[in-house]
């Protein structure tokens, strides 16, 4: 029994952990793809980009790849600008439909993939840090050890620390609001004088920048090559869809719903069903709640 | 001519066969099966997502399912390549109707991610089948001497064809042409013409007596079945086959890039961009010995869908307009 | 007016732009300079990209050694070698029709494989309906159902590759521990399925119960609820049967959960890579792995082997290529695959693929790997991998890895360089 509750606990810790790192990934998402409605497939391949510069500063001059992540977060936000402003000329100036961007964004996902063949190899990349590999136990009795690992706690702090923030500035600033009106409203905007061409940019380029510093949690936690975006594509969009289109803190709920779900089932049915799982729960909710889990608006979108 | 298009079809099926005895290079019947393979997959995909608006994300999965049930009969039964192809259409337009049963609630992204989620299920699933070889992957031997009806089909003396590639190639030659006989028949048909005004608005359609959810019913299950198809003969061309290449990303990418860059409102759109992509990919990775190969077929992908956002199709269309205003 | 030319220029932009496409491949599509005399071209398919790129790109500088080595020697047959090679992106789809290309278009004389089973697989029947030789590079069991007679596989483990391979390791762990229960953990994979089967016939053939088995999805981010979940079986070891990203997830893991297992590790594919192994760092000592080949002064077995690992390195620093610094994994391996077929066309003087078979089946080559003999199904006739134990590990500096020392060799005891220690009492 006391095995079990030991195993519990930890799966439990983990989950929220890992779930806290899941939200780091898709909180950028949750905001071009949520908000913006813009499909934007490659964002796991800008959070890997973002991790090679991580991997780059610290392998270089050994800083922190936190605080990497932070440095190279200005440049995501420009790259960000700049990728808005050509899907804005391509698709959404001509009033195409979001579906469109789709192939562009798969386009943009091979060249940077091989961008980063070119610049930085193939072979697998990992970083230096203190906390990696360490971890601090809590001890409960002679029977049950928590064990929390340093790295997974960075990624999960971290997270939230973004979620909380973009979270307030939507809510509380006019610009803010105004990012939010963009996603309902478009012409009430208008009326306002605002131009909802430069919200949405401004917004877009906020949502790639999370790339930088979601790529250095990415490169804290696992090992990192060029192609391993791919296989991040289904989770990303798993997870915003699962919070509910245009929900911030949705988003960072349901990666802690599915990070419990997959340390639960890897703890105690064998790790190789997770992913079965955390989808099945996406299907399921579909099912009953079409609009997510923390959405607002109805099915259509 | 009310025929006319069918006359062409059948046509082109009898020149791909003449083509399997003509031509003495094995090499084009590779690529060629391969770019064949993809025109049915966006065929495939668009019926739903150009016509009816219903982006499948999850095509990796209907096509894995066909590759699937192949090898699941084949080890089960020894069945040959053209019942491999019927029994994976069928189980993968079973899988379609499903879906469409499961997601008829869903609709825009929701229905997308619905679809990818249900693909990655699947995966997992035969990852944990050791019968079809779970996630080691299986060899499947393709049989020496194939017979259909009691003619010998591949023989490199008394066979219809001299190698298994040309049979292949033949066969997937003539799932192509008969999906685009289907994808163009839809396309006008009540069938089509439904799924476009769900396309355009459901509530709109729905209180116009538009059936949407049987239409969306059969769209899927078409859709699904031909997928299937397409992925059916996979195992036979690859001869190893393990769930990472049948439900590679690629596929999906595929099945959604193609429509896109030919244009998705007519059944040219998906044969034009199938034509296009499959062969910029397969030039660039058989002919450029580096790993810039991926960059010409992402920096194309870009190319195309910016100059032409609705397509090679809707941008002939809109030039003829324009040079005509 | 304005209409039209828009679609003028847009007529032009399309049309320019295929131009400059192709303009701009054509030069990165030519083949390896022309030579004067009629060249011998061997070609093959690599992973350039995708997952398993970083193999396939040391291995295809490992090819490219061997084709200097063998043009300043004056070529095979007297006349010079070429390679014709292209990417596979790790995607079984492309095989078939590289190999087409390479057979009808290119006129190859050579054929070898790409890189890892799942690569080579799709290539055989093409191969046997050409009647070519076929050599594979770390396949595991991939002639198996087809049992061609002219495949020879590069992968020193034996006749029974997926028992072979770990063996060795149950025999070093048996030897010096006796376990009792054993877990297994392995990556939902071709590689890593094929090694854990082995594994799990060999605990069986020594003894050993299996308290806990199970496959982690490739994907997985985390892996210390895996690693909990089997210590709470509190297994005496755990075999574990990894891709490079759980290989180092669970090294991760083994640093923060922490185990009481006797030996850890066995068949974690990725921790003889350069860049793991330097930024794993000193959370790799104890682990107990398989091997090819490693620094160690015995390993001397190999004629040539050190040199050519000298110079792959020296290559990938003078010519800044962004490929595994340190080679020890594939670089003698993938060398000795075109090396002995190599041999076998200039001991029997012509191209003529039977004849070159009947060589490389009936004779004992020796090559920078050693000894390789080929037995059933072009499997080696016995097996000959290491087993490894990382130990004194201080820092995370790459050179350290290319010195002696840092990566034991337990058995084979005629080679072996270091005694096998408890996981834990190498850990700090």
């Amino acid at each position: 029994m006391a095995i079990f509750i030991d195993l519990l606990l930890n799966a439990l810790v983990i989950g929220i952990l890992l779930g806290g790192f899941y939200a780091a990934l898709s909180i950028g998402l949750s905001i071009t793809f949520g908000l913006l409605d813009v499909v934007n497939i490659a964002h796991p391949t800008l959070l890997i980009l973002g991790a090679f510069i991580a991997f780059f500063l610290n392998s270089t001059w050994g800083i922190d790849p936190v605080l990497a992540g932070l440095i190279a977060t200005p440049l995501f936000f420009a790259i960000g600008w700049v990728i808005y402003q050509i899907y804005y000329n391509a698709f959404e100036k001509s009033g195409a439909e979001s579906l469109r961007g789709l192939a562009f964004f798969f386009g943009l996902l091979f060249i940077i993939e091989v961008g980063l063949i070119i610049q930085f190899g193939v072979d697998h990349r990992l970083v230096e840090a203190w906390y990696i590999g360490e971890s601090a136990n809590i001890v409960i009795g002679s029977e049950i050890d928590v064990a929390i690992p340093y790295r997974l706690l960075v990624a999960f702090v971290v997270a939230v620390a973004a979620t909380l923030a973009i979270q307030v500035y939507l809510t509380r600033t006019f610009f803010g609001r105004a990012v939010r009106a963009v996603a309902q409203d478009m012409m009430a905007l208008r009326l306002m004088g605002v131009d909802p061409i430069k919200v949405k940019r401004i917004a877009f380029a906020m949502g790639v920048a999370t790339a930088g510093i979601g790529g250095a949690l990415m490169i804290i936690v696992l090992p990192i090559e060029p192609s391993v975006g791919r296989l991040y594509i289904g989770n990303v969009f798993a997870i915003v869809v699962l919070g509910g289109l245009g929900s911030i803190s949705g988003t960072l709920l349901a990666a802690i719903i599915i990070g419990i779900a997959e340390s639960i089932v890897a703890t105690f049915f064998g790790p190789s069903w997770s992913p079965a799982v955390s989808f099945g729960i996406l299907l399921a909710v579909l099912a009953l709640r079409p609009e997510g889990l923390f959405g607002k608006t109805a099915g259509a979108h | 001519m009310k025929y006319l298009f069918e006359i062409v079809c059948v046509l082109l099926i009898i020149g791909i066969f003449v083509l399997t005895q003509v031509v003495g290079n094995q090499f084009y019947f590779f690529i060629g099966f391969v770019i064949l393979q993809y025109m049915v997959l966006a065929t495939a995909w668009n019926i739903l997502g150009g016509y009816g608006g219903y982006v499948n994300f999850g095509s990796a999965g209907f096509l894995a399912t066909g590759a699937y049930t192949s090898v699941a009969l084949i080890n089960f039964l020894d069945i040959g390549l053209v019942e491999q192809i019927i029994a994976g259409g069928a189980i993968a337009g079973l899988l379609g109707f499903v879906t469409g049963y499961l997601t008829l609630r869903l609709r825009g992204v929701y229905f997308a991610i619905a679809t990818l989620a249900l693909a990655i299920i699947l995966e997992t699933v035969v990852a944990h089948w050791d019968y079809v070889g779970g996630a080691a992957g299986t060899s499947i031997l393709p049989k020496r001497k194939p017979e259909l009806f009691d003619i010998m089909v591949v023989d490199r003396k008394t066979g219809i064809f001299a190698n298994y590639k040309e049979f292949l190639f033949f066969l997937m030659g003539t799932v192509a042409i008969i999906s685009v006989w289907i994808a163009r028949y839809i396309e006008n048909s009540k069938l089509g013409r439904g799924l476009n005004a769900i396309k355009d608005s459901e509530e709109a359609a729905e209180c116009m007596g538009v059936p949407t959810l049987r239409l969306k019913l059969i769209a899927t299950t078409i859709s699904g079945a031909m997928m299937g198809v397409a992925g059916a003969p996979l195992a036979s061309y690859l001869t190893f086959i393990d769930p990472l290449s049948a439900f590679n990303l690629e596929y999906a990418v595929n099945a959604i890039a193609m429509p896109m860059i030919g244009g998705t409102v007519s059944w040219m759109g998906p044969v034009i961009g199938a034509l296009l992509l499959g062969t910029a990919q397969q030039v660039s990775s058989l002919w450029i010995q580096s790993e810039l190969n991926l960059l010409i077929v992402g920096v194309l992908l870009v190319i195309f869908v910016i100059i032409a956002p609705e397509g090679i199709v809707g941008w002939f269309r809109k030039s003829r307009k324009g040079s005509r205003g | 007016m304005t209409r039209i030319l828009a679609n003028r220029v847009r007529v032009w932009l399309l049309g320019g732009l295929m131009a400059a496409a192709f303009v701009f491949s054509a030069p990165l599509a030519t083949t390896a300079e022309a030579q004067s005399k009629d060249p011998i071209k061997v070609g093959f398919s690599m992973a350039l990209s995708g997952a398993l790129a970083g193999g396939g790109q040391q291995s295809l500088v490992a090819i490219q050694l061997w084709a200097e080595d063998m043009n300043k020697k004056g070529g095979l047959l007297g006349r010079p070698v070429e390679l014709v090679f292209y990417d596979d992106q790790t995607n079984p789809k492309n095989v078939p029709g590289i190999y087409s290309k390479l057979l009808d278009i290119d006129k190859v004389d050579l054929i070898v494989s790409g890189y890892g089973t799942n690569l080579i697989a799709p290539a055989m029947p093409i191969a046997i309906e050409r009647e070519m030789t076929f050599m594979g590079l770390f396949g595991m069991n991939a002639n198996a159902k087809w049992e061609y007679e002219k495949y020879f596989s590069i992968l020193p483990a034996g006749p029974d590759p997926a028992v072979g391979f770990s063996e060795v390791w149950f025999q070093a762990v048996q030897k010096k521990f006796q376990p009792k229960t054993i877990a297994v953990i392995a990556a939902d994979a071709e590689f890593a399925q094929n090694l854990k089967e082995g594994a799990v016939r060999n605990a069986k053939a020594f003894g050993m119960e299996i308290v806990y088995e199970e496959n982690y999805n490739p994907k997985t981010p985390d892996f210390t609820p895996i690693l909990r979940a089997a210590n709470a079986k509190k297994p005496d070891a755990i075999y574990i049967a990894s891709y490079p990203n759980g290989s180092a997830g669970l090294v991760r893991a083994l640093a923060e959960v922490g185990t009481d297992a006797k030996a850890v590790g066995g068949g974690m594919v990725g921790l003889q890579f350069a860049g793991i192994m330097a930024g794993l760092g000193p959370m790799l000592n104890g682990i107990a792995n398989y091997d090819f080949f490693v620094p160690e002064p015995t390993m001397n077995l190999y004629p040539g082997a050190s040199d050519l690992i000298d110079r792959y390195q020296a290559k990938v620093k003078a010519e800044n290529l962004k490929v595994d610094a340190l080679g020890y994994y594939l670089v003698p391996w993938a060398y000795a695959n075109v090396d002995i077929l190599g041999q076998a066309v200039q001991a029997v003087g012509s191209l003529d693929q039977d004849a070159i078979a009947d060589y490389i089946r009936d004779n004992e080559f020796t090559s920078v790997v050693g000894k390789v003999k080929f037995g059933k199904n072009g499997e080696w006739d016995r097996p000959r991998t290491l087993v490894v134990q990382y130990q004194d590990i201080t820092n995370n500096d790459l050179s350290q890895f290319s010195k002696a020392g840092t990566r034991k060799i337990m058995l084979p005891a005629d080679i072996s360089t270091g005694e096998l220690q408890p996981f834990n009492d190498l850990r700090k």
